[in-house]
């Protein structure tokens, strides 16, 4: 992975920088120490790393403002990060970055029930929102799996999304309002407590900007009251393309499960071995969730075990009480874990019309086997959005640029029948090169356009999103 | 200017010098202010996809709403949006293009339960000012490649670019529909019940308050339920409890007509009084009511999405903009002039004012994407 050539200029600077970063910031804000600074040299994506010029940790939005105005004026790129759980690379440094950490940012600001938000420093996790007002019956609905630790920032960063978001949408579906900090150090505020925009929707453009259009210090969040009940059924099937087709059936019947997850054979067997939920042995198995009252549950889960019987299912297995609902998931909630136990893996996160699924899976297969590596499928079925992994050796030498040409083909074949190369992790470094397989010159341009309105000096993680080669001129 | 295909309508833009008024279907009443020759997208027409398994729509902008909605019954799906019919408001009588409803992000009721127009919307084709066309998102419901410039575009009233192709989610038309009605609260007692019902896990798809002499003497509430019957049944009984007081309860088609009612502010159709869109949270909204009153603004109002959407309805001939733009800052909302006596209309801003630095990128953008500012120029400017 190609990143750019560090400024020497701006390295070089380092000691001026730090000090006149120590004078806006409490001294234990600032981290420039090369063993300390190491902690922010990767996300998620661990499979690159880069020690940032230093880091800092601000406490207030006053405090970003003046820690923007700063590099903007040193000519400083800045890299947000969030809690650093960026799939994606999103929050990767350059060794001439400054990394803006938002972890201190973590108050609940406001919560207003009568009017359903909840407003936020955006360094506060995802669960931890939810936790905030689940005492009185409320929820925040995108549920990203990295829930545990993700922070709200990295999430409006990258519009993410979660099981959950069938029905309930993902985060800009739910984003009310910001507070941003612009790169010169301005602050704006953006939406509120009410709906709609009064001009042009920009917050809409904001969520999912990847950090490169301002630092989202503050956010208004859409909190719903839970609901009365949830319930899980189990359906396995001997192939995927009657899989699919069961979805494809449940979804037209007009019934809105809130979740519909897929794993493939491959995915079973690892997860079941690992977590010991007792799934059958089959080629595909759907979790359907549904919500409500226990009458209104059963009267969604009879027409969904109706329709799934018309398929022949090998195995149905609704849930009976609570515990039996935990085991359901228990697999599903363990896939990615089951993966890391038995190999370094890649997961990826195209999307694709829910109709093409069966198709896709078989392609992928075949991918797979040319390839020589393993591919496990477990993702979002209600709405398209895959998430292959492909298992390989990082100790292997070669392995990691395999699976890499193995994912960017699985993604071109997204985008082939007619889906998307990312559909909730971002685009980062990870899928930036592969954009002008989506997007064409001129559909390129407009995007960066929208970065110079906001970041006229292309300062703020500069190196993401857009191929280097087409960002070139702007980056400087 | 009325251009078959996309292709036509980027070339018309490119070697386009002076200002153009984009039309689709000419029925939300926006040109007080804009002049220029008319572009008609009625040309661009036609459902080039529609996968009802998916839950997915891909139109041609030009088509009409009533086209769409039609091809989308034949299997039970619909817009979930319930995008507001302008005609009645603005008395304009062509037929709406969902062109039209994506560039004005036009929603109604039940946009408190599942979204906005921009939440429907999976992607785009437009042909910006200097003729260039440009795609973005697609027809998948998750999908983060990229900026979103999907949401950019719905609500910017074509002044980003011309919308030639959206591709929609759509969802089933659910087994049945409930309304509790009730009547006589007001505004404050009113709306603090409907964010009551909002507040319940009863999936509430639907909630006004109406004010008096808007519907009848009294003022109204309504709140609805959408879903399978069972469950409809189970909830709005629950409601019923939730929201004490005398009510009736009105199920299937007579619920149906209650929410077109409010969907299309038919009580405010005809004539051209002062008409207002005013946004604000749904507990302030009671609040400004009665600001509105104290300052001697005169009127009738129906407050729908719980209480943060009102419609405000003046009599007279002034919008009273200085007033009602005053107060609603003060809460940080915005209002909209959707309808004016023509002399008024051109006086006055349609769109809220931002703060400087929101109106500056705004600038920038429409500088970016319009350098010849020649799309609906001065549409949305603040004065």
């Amino acid at each position: 992975m190609e990143m750019p050539v560090p400024d020497a200029q701006v390295v070089a600077r380092k000691p001026d920088l730090v000090a006149r970063l120590r004078r806006v910031l409490p001294a234990d804000a600032v981290i420039d120490d090369p063993a300390e600074t190491r902690a922010y040299e990767c996300d998620a994506l661990t499979a690159y790393r880069c020690a940032p010029l230093c880091a800092v940790l601000p406490s207030t939005t006053q405090e970003v403002s003046r820690v923007l105005a700063i590099c903007h004026e040193l000519g400083v790129p800045v890299v947000p990060r969030g809690s650093g759980t960026s799939l994606a690379g999103g929050a990767l440094p350059t060794a001439d970055c400054v990394i803006l950490g938002v972890a201190r940012m973590n108050a609940v600001i406001e919560t207003d029930y009568a009017n359903r938000y909840i407003r936020v420093q955006t360094g506060r996790t995802n669960l931890s929102v939810s936790g905030a007002v689940e005492a009185d019956g409320f929820f925040y609905a995108p549920d990203p799996s990295s829930q545990l630790a993700c922070a709200i920032a990295g999430n409006i960063a990258m519009n993410s999304g979660g099981a959950h978001c069938l029905k309930y949408g993902v985060t800009t579906n739910n984003l009310l309002g910001v507070t941003l900090v612009l790169m010169n150090g301005e602050i704006v505020e953006v939406g509120g407590g009410h709906l709609d925009a009064p001009g042009l929707d920009l917050l809409g453009v904001i969520c999912g900007s990847e950090g490169q259009l301002g630092v989202v210090t503050e956010a208004t969040l859409r909190i719903l009251p839970k609901p009365e009940g949830a319930r899980p059924v189990l359906i396995g099937y001997d192939s995927n393309e009657v899989a699919g087709r069961c979805v494809s059936d449940i979804i037209e019947s007009g019934i809105l499960p809130v979740a519909i997850e897929f794993m493939d054979r491959p995915c079973i067997r690892a997860t079941d071995d690992f977590s010991g939920a007792g799934y059958p042995d089959c080629e595909a198995l759907l979790i359907i969730e549904v919500e409500g009252s226990e009458a209104e549950i059963q009267e969604q889960l009879a027409i969904i075990t109706a329709i799934a019987r018309r398929h022949d299912p090998v195995e149905l297995r609704e849930s009976a009480s609570a515990e039996e609902s935990a085991k359901i998931w228990l697999g599903r909630k363990s896939a990615f874990g089951a993966m890391g136990q038995i190999n370094d893996y890649m997961c990826l996160d195209g999307t694709i019309p829910v109709n093409t699924l069966p198709l896709v899976l078989g392609r992928i297969a075949e991918m797979s086997r040319t390839f020589g590596l393993d591919v496990a499928n477990v993702f979002h079925a209600g709405d398209g959005n895959m998430h292959p992994l492909i298992l390989f050796n990082a100790n292997e030498e070669g392995q990691l640029e395999l699976c890499e040409a193995l994912g960017a083909e699985i993604l071109k074949l997204c985008v082939e029948v007619g889906g998307c190369l990312t559909g909730e992790h971002g685009v980062g470094i990870e899928k930036r090169d592969l954009m002008l397989v989506q997007y064409d010159a001129v559909d390129l341009e407009a995007q960066m356009a929208i970065k110079d309105v906001f970041d006229a000096k292309w300062l703020l993680n500069p190196a993401k999103v857009f191929p280097l080669a087409v960002s070139a001129g702007r980056r400087g | 200017m009325k251009p078959e295909t996309e292709v036509e309508l980027a070339e018309l833009l490119q070697g386009a010098a002076s200002p153009v008024r984009i039309k689709g279907g000419g029925t939300r009443g926006a040109f007080g202010r804009v002049t220029g020759e008319t572009l008609d997208t009625g040309g661009l027409r036609g459902v080039s996809l529609y996968e009802p398994g998916a839950l997915t729509l891909v139109a041609q902008a030009g088509t009409p709403v009533a086209e769409i909605e039609a091809v989308l019954a034949e299997r039970n799906q619909r817009l979930a949006f319930e995008p507001m019919d302008h005609r009645g408001v603005t008395g304009a009588m062509g037929a709406p293009t969902i062109g039209g409803v994506v560039a004005a992000n036009v929603s109604g009721p039940r946009r408190i339960q599942v979204g906005a127009a921009r939440d429907f919307l999976l992607g785009v084709r437009f042909v910006d000012g200097a003729g260039r066309v440009v795609r973005n998102g697609g027809r998948v419901m998750k999908n983060v490649t990229g900026y979103d410039l999907v949401k950019l575009m719905a609500g910017s009233w074509g002044t980003l670019g011309v919308l030639s192709e959206v591709s929609l989610k759509v969802l089933a038309v659910p087994q049945a529909e409930a309304t509790l009605v009730l009547s006589g609260q007001d505004a404050r007692a009113g709306v603090a019940d409907l964010c009551r019902a909002m507040g319940t896990p009863f999936d509430v798809s639907g909630a006004v308050w109406i004010g008096p002499g808007v519907v009848g003497e009294e003022a109204e509430q309504r709140i609805r339920v959408e879903g399978l019957r069972g469950s409809v049944a189970y909830r709005i009984a629950r409601l019923a409890e939730a929201v004490p007081g005398p009510h009736r309860i009105v199920e299937g088609e007579e619920s149906a007509a209650l929410w077109r009612q409010v969907r299309d502010v038919v009580p405010f159709a005809g004539g051209d009084a002062p008409l207002w869109r005013i946004c604000v949270r749904p507990t302030d909204a009671p609040a400004l009511l009665a600001s509105l009153q104290g300052a001697g603004v005169a009127h009738r109002a129906i407050c729908d999405w719980a209480g943060g959407l009102i419609w405000l309805s003046l009599a007279g001939t002034s919008a009273r903009s200085d007033v009602v733009r005053s107060e609603v800052s003060a809460l940080r909302g915005h209002a909209t002039l959707v309808r004016a006596p023509s002399a008024e209309r051109a006086a006055v801003a349609m769109f809220h004012p931002q703060s400087a630095p929101l109106e500056r990128i705004a600038a920038g953008l429409r500088a970016r994407f319009d350098p010849k500012g020649i799309l609906n120029p001065r549409l949305m400017d603040p004065a």
